[in-house]
C-alpha cells in the first residue's frame, strides 16, 4: 500500500462530510427521524435539478437554495400527507421521496447532456477525485470539497451549539418545549434544511447512500454507548472520522487482499460504519448484546450461589446432611466458586458451610424470613403463598433495605411458618 | 420531443398494439409485477411498515454483486437473472434479519434499524460493485440496471421469470388473506386460530423479500419501495374496506407497471424505474383529489355544502328570533314582516349574502320576501321552531351543566345545534325535563334584541 498525500486529503474530506452528518445524525436518531433523514437525502436530487434547470449554473449557492427549499417542502409534504389522509408517517415518507426522487432522476437525465451531474455519481460521490479540485487557503492548496464540507461541519455544529437547550428539550419533549415557548415544529424545519443543506455539501465528495449513513450510523452507535447529548455528539463525530479512515484505508487495501485494485471509499466508508455499529451492537457497556448477556449471566451465577448458601443453612437447621445441591451447569458453577471463596467445603462427600458462608447465608435466610413476615403483616398475603416471592425479593434486598424491612415489621423472632429468623 | 415520438413510432405502436410477443411478455411481467406488489404493500402498510421493503431493497446489492463474480468465478456470464435474483435474496433477508434483531436487541427504533441496514448493505454493495467493475475482461456494466430499473429493455426469459415469481406471489398473497388480515387487525384472534403474529409475520416478510427482488430489475432497487407503498397507499383514497382496498391496490399497481413500461420504451434514455414510479404517482395524485372516500373533491365538496347548510339553518333561526321578540300575543310567527336590516344587524352578516340566503330559503318556500321585508311561511315557522328549539335545548344544557356563561352559551351553541341528532335531542330533553317548563320552544336563556333595536 501505498500512501500519498493525495489520500490524506482524501480522508480529511471524507471526515468532514461525515462528522457535518453525524452532528445532525443524533438529534434524527433520537427523534426517530432518521428515515426521514434518508427521504431527504433522495429528494436533494430533484432539488438539485430544478436549480441547476433554472440557473443554468452548478454554483453552489443556487444549489445550496434549491436543497433547502426541497428539504422544507419534504418535510412539509410528509407531514400534510400523513395528517391528512391518516397514512403512517413512514407510508407517507415512501410516497413523497420515491416521487421526487423520480422527478430528480427524471430531470437530471435530461440536463446530463448539458453538465456531468449524473445519477451515479449522486449515488456514490466522487471522493476519490475530490482532491484535484483545490483552493489555496492559509498557502495551502486544500480542496474544494474540504473547505465546503468543512464550512457545512462549523455551521452544523454552532447550530447544535447555539440551540443545544431547545433542541433538547424538543428531541425528549416536544410539549414541554411549546410550554417554554420553543416551537418544535420551528425548531424541526431548521434541522430539516440543514440536513438538505449538508446532503448537498456531502453530495460530490461521498455520494447519498453515504450521507444517510453518515447521518444514522454514528448517532445511533453513540446513543447505544453514551446517554449524556453532549457525549453522543463526541462519540458520533469520532465514529464518522474514524469511520473516514478505516473507510478509505480498507478501500485501498482489502481488494488488494484478493488480488483486485482498489474500491469506492464511499461504499467502504459505509461497510466500515455498519462493521464499527455491530461491534458496538454486541459490546456496548450500556445495551450491548453481549454485556447484556454476560450480565444476566453473571447475576443468574450469583443468585445460584446464594441459594446453595441458604439450601446448605436450612439443612443445617434441620440436621441433615447435604451431598449436593443440585444438577445443571450451574449450580457446579456456583459450587466450585463457593468451593473457591472458601464459603463451603466437601467434607466426605457432603458439602458443609465454613464460618464465612454461615454468616453469609444467615443474613440471606434472615432476609428471606423477613420478607415473609413482612408480606404477610403488611402485604395481607397468605402464609403458604409468600415464600416464592421472598425467594425473588432476597436476592435484590441491600443491607439498608433490610434494616428497614425489620423495623416494618417489628424486629420479630420468628417468621410466619414460626422458623426463627437469624440476626 | 415531437420528432422523438416520429422517430419512435413504429416501435410505440407496436409496443401499445401489442403485436410483439416480446413486448406482450414484458408488459405483463410488469402488470404482475405491479400487482404482487400492490397486494403484499397493502399488508405492508397496514402493518406501518412500508419502508421495510426499502431496507430490503438497497440491502439486496451486494447479494446481486456477489452472485455475479461467483458466476463469472464458475465460468458463466454472470447475467442470468434466476442466479442474480438468488444472490439479492441471500442478501435481501440477511438485511431483513438484521433490521429485527436490532430493533429486538437495542433500544433504537424502528427508523433506525432501517437506515442503518439500508445504507451499511448497500455501502458494501457499491464496494463490491467498485470490484467488479474493475474485473478484467467482464462486462459488469449490466449490473447498474438494477440499481435504476431497465423495464422496457428486459429480456423476454427475464420477463417470464419476473410473471411467474409475481403471480406465484400474489397467489400466496391471496390464499393467507385472511390470516394476513387477522395479523394487521386482531393478532390476538389470529394466534388463537393456529397462526401466531411471529409466524405471519415471517411470512409477510418473505412475500416482502419476494416481491422487492422479483421487482429490482424492473423498475430498479432504490424506487421499487415505491411500488410497494404507493398503489396501496393511494387504494385508502378509495375505500376503507380491506377486500377493496386490496383489489384497487393490485389494480392500480399493475396499471403503473404496465403505463410505465410502455412510457419507457417511449423515452429510452430516461431511467424506466422512475418513469413506472411517475406513473404509479399521478395514479397516486389522481385518488388523492377524486378518490370517493377520502378525496380531497369529495371532503371539500361534503365540507361546503355542511357550510351552506348551517348558513340557512343560522338564517332561518335568525328570522324566527326577531320575529319572536318583536311578536306583540302569543299569534303565530309567520307572516309576521322583519325588516331585512333587521337581519343583516343581527349577526353583522353583510347584505349580499344575506340576500342570497334570504332568497335560497325563498325558493325553499320557507320564507317570502316582501320589498324590504321578509317573513316565514307557515312550514317555514315549523323548520325554525324545530331548530331553534335544538339550540335553546343545548344553551340551556350548558348553562346548567356546563357551567358557561349566558353571554357565551349562544356561540357554542350554534355550532353543536347543526349536528345533533334525534338520539341526542331526547337525551337532552331528558336531562332538561326538570329545568324547563316549556319544552316545545324554551325561552331563550339569555336577551334577544328586538327588530327595534336591532335597525338602530
Amino acid at each position: 500500500m501505498i500512501w500519498t498525500p493525495f489520500d490524506t486529503w482524501i480522508v480529511i474530506t471524507a471526515a468532514l462530510s461525515a462528522m457535518a452528518c453525524a452532528v445532525l445524525g443524533n438529534y434524527l436518531v433520537l427523534r426517530k427521524l432518521s428515515m426521514m433523514g434518508d427521504a431527504i437525502s433522495h429528494t436533494v436530487l430533484p432539488g438539485l435539478a430544478i436549480a441547476f434547470l433554472i440557473t443554468g449554473t452548478r454554483d453552489s449557492v443556487p444549489m445550496f437554495i434549491g436543497a433547502a427549499v426541497i428539504g422544507i417542502a419534504t418535510a412539509l409534504l410528509v407531514q400534510g400527507l400523513s395528517r391528512y389522509s391518516r397514512l403512517d408517517e413512514g407510508s407517507a415518507m415512501g410516497v413523497v421521496f420515491t416521487t421526487l426522487f423520480a422527478v430528480g432522476l427524471v430531470l437530471i437525465t435530461n440536463a446530463a447532456e448539458h453538465v456531468d451531474l449524473d445519477p451515479g455519481c449522486v449515488l456514490y460521490g466522487a471522493i476519490e477525485l475530490a482532491p484535484l479540485e483545490t483552493r489555496k487557503l492559509f498557502g495551502m492548496d486544500v480542496p474544494i470539497a474540504a473547505i465546503t464540507n468543512g464550512v457545512m461541519l462549523i455551521v452544523n455544529l454552532a447550530f447544535v451549539g447555539f440551540f443545544h437547550k431547545e433542541l433538547k428539550v424538543c428531541a425528549f419533549d416536544p410539549e414541554m418545549a411549546e410550554s417554554l415557548g420553543i416551537s418544535a415544529g420551528r425548531m424541526h424545519y431548521v434541522l430539516m434544511t440543514l440536513v438538505a443543506a449538508t446532503c448537498v455539501s456531502a453530495f460530490e465528495s461521498v455520494g447519498s447512500i453515504l450521507v444517510i449513513a453518515m447521518l444514522i450510523v454514528p448517532g445511533a452507535a453513540a446513543w447505544l454507548l453514551v446517554g449524556r447529548m453532549s457525549s453522543m455528539i463526541m462519540v458520533s463525530l469520532a465514529f464518522a472520522a474514524g469511520s473516514a479512515f478505516l473507510g478509505h484505508l480498507s478501500a485501498i487495501t482489502v481488494p488488494g487482499w484478493f488480488g483486485h485494485a482498489s474500491t469506492s471509499t464511499a461504499g467502504m466508508m459505509g461497510g466500515v460504519s455498519g462493521i464499527l455499529f455491530a461491534v458496538t451492537f454486541l459490546l456496548s457497556p450500556r445495551h450491548g448484546l453481549v454485556s447484556r448477556a454476560l450480565h444476566q449471566a453473571l447475576l443468574s451465577l450469583r443468585v445460584a450461589r446464594e441459594d446453595i448458601l441458604a439450601t446448605l443453612y436450612r439443612r443445617e437447621e434441620r440436621d441433615e446432611a447435604a451431598a449436593g445441591t443440585g444438577a445443571g451447569w450451574r449450580n457446579r458453577l456456583a459450587e466450585r466458586m463457593l468451593l473457591a471463596k472458601g464459603e463451603i467445603i466437601a467434607a466426605g462427600g457432603n458439602l458443609r458451610l465454613t464460618d464465612s458462608g454461615r454468616e453469609s447465608a444467615k443474613s440471606l435466610v434472615g432476609t428471606h424470613r423477613l420478607w415473609e413476615t413482612y408480606l404477610v403483616a403488611e402485604g395481607g398475603s397468605a402464609t403458604e403463598r409468600v415464600h416464592g416471592a421472598a425467594e425473588r425479593l432476597e436476592h435484590f434486598t441491600d443491607e439498608v433495605l433490610r434494616g428497614r424491612l425489620a423495623e416494618e415489621a417489628g424486629h420479630p423472632d420468628v417468621d410466619p411458618h414460626n422458623r426463627s429468623i437469624p440476626k | 420531443m415531437i420528432e422523438l415520438l416520429a422517430a419512435q413510432q413504429p416501435d410505440w405502436l407496436r409496443l401499445v398494439t401489442l403485436q410483439d410477443y416480446n413486448a406482450r411478455v414484458v408488459l405483463a411481467g410488469t402488470s404482475l409485477l405491479g400487482m404482487a406488489c400492490g397486494l403484499v404493500g397493502t399488508f405492508l402498510l397496514l402493518r406501518k411498515r412500508a419502508l421495510l421493503s426499502d431496507a430490503v431493497a438497497h440491502a439486496t446489492l451486494p447479494g446481486v454483486v456477489i452472485a455475479f463474480m461467483v458466476m463469472v468465478a464458475a465460468g458463466m456470464t454472470g447475467r442470468a437473472l434466476p442466479g442474480l435474483l438468488a444472490g439479492a435474496a441471500v442478501t435481501g433477508v440477511l438485511g431483513m434479519l438484521a433490521v429485527v434483531a436490532i430493533q429486538r436487541w437495542s433500544p433504537l427504533k424502528d427508523d433506525a434499524a432501517l437506515g442503518i441496514v439500508l445504507s451499511v448493505f448497500f455501502g458494501f454493495g457499491v464496494s463490491l460493485l467498485g470490484v467488479a467493475m474493475r474485473l478484467e475482461g467482464v462486462n459488469a456494466a449490466g449490473l447498474s440496471s438494477f440499481i435504476y430499473g431497465k423495464a422496457a429493455s428486459m429480456l423476454l426469459a427475464d420477463a417470464m421469470v419476473i410473471g411467474v415469481a409475481a403471480l406465484l406471489a400474489a397467489a400466496a398473497c391471496l390464499l393467507l388473506f385472511k390470516e394476513l388480515t387477522l395479523l394487521c387487525f386482531d393478532p390476538a384472534l389470529a394466534a388463537s386460530q393456529g397462526w401466531p403474529a411471529g409466524v405471519l409475520d415471517v411470512l409477510l416478510m418473505g412475500l416482502t423479500v419476494a416481491v422487492t427482488v422479483i421487482g429490482l430489475q424492473a423498475v430498479g432497487l432504490i424506487l421499487v419501495v415505491a411500488l410497494l407503498v404507493i398503489p396501496p397507499a393511494a387504494a385508502r383514497f378509495w375505500t376503507d374496506n380491506l377486500r377493496k382496498m386490496i383489489a384497487i391496490a393490485g389494480v392500480v399497481g399493475a396499471a403503473s407497471g404496465a403505463i410505465g413500461t410502455i412510457v419507457s420504451a417511449l423515452f429510452a434514455r430516461l431511467p424506466a424505474g422512475a418513469l413506472i414510479v411517475l406513473t404509479a404517482a399521478s395514479l397516486f395524485g389522481l385518488s388523492l383529489i377524486f378518490g370517493r372516500a377520502r378525496g380531497l373533491l369529495w371532503r371539500a365538496l361534503e365540507h361546503r355544502m355542511l357550510s351552506k347548510r348551517v348558513a340557512r339553518q343560522h338564517m332561518l333561526r335568525a328570522i324566527y328570533e326577531i320575529a319572536e321578540s318583536s311578536r306583540t300575543s302569543d299569534a303565530r310567527l309567520s307572516g309576521i314582516e322583519i325588516p331585512i336590516t333587521a337581519v343583516v344587524s343581527k349577526r353583522s352578516w353583510d347584505e349580499k349574502s344575506v340576500a342570497a340566503d334570504i332568497a335560497r330559503l325563498a325558493s325553499d318556500g320557507l320564507v317570502t320576501r316582501r320589498g324590504d321585508a321578509v317573513c316565514l311561511t307557515r312550514s317555514g315557522e315549523d323548520e325554525a321552531a324545530r331548530m331553534v328549539r335544538n339550540h335553546r335545548l343545548w344553551e340551556i344544557f350548558l348553562l346548567t351543566h356546563a357551567d358557561i356563561a349566558p353571554a357565551q352559551v349562544d356561540r357554542d351553541a350554534d355550532r353543536i345545534e347543526h349536528v345533533l341528532d334525534e338520539s341526542m335531542i331526547d337525551e337532552l330533553e331528558s336531562i332538561l325535563e326538570a329545568q324547563t317548563a316549556r319544552i316545545p320552544v324554551p325561552e331563550s336563556p339569555h336577551l334577544l334584541r328586538t327588530a327595534e333595536e336591532l335597525a338602530k
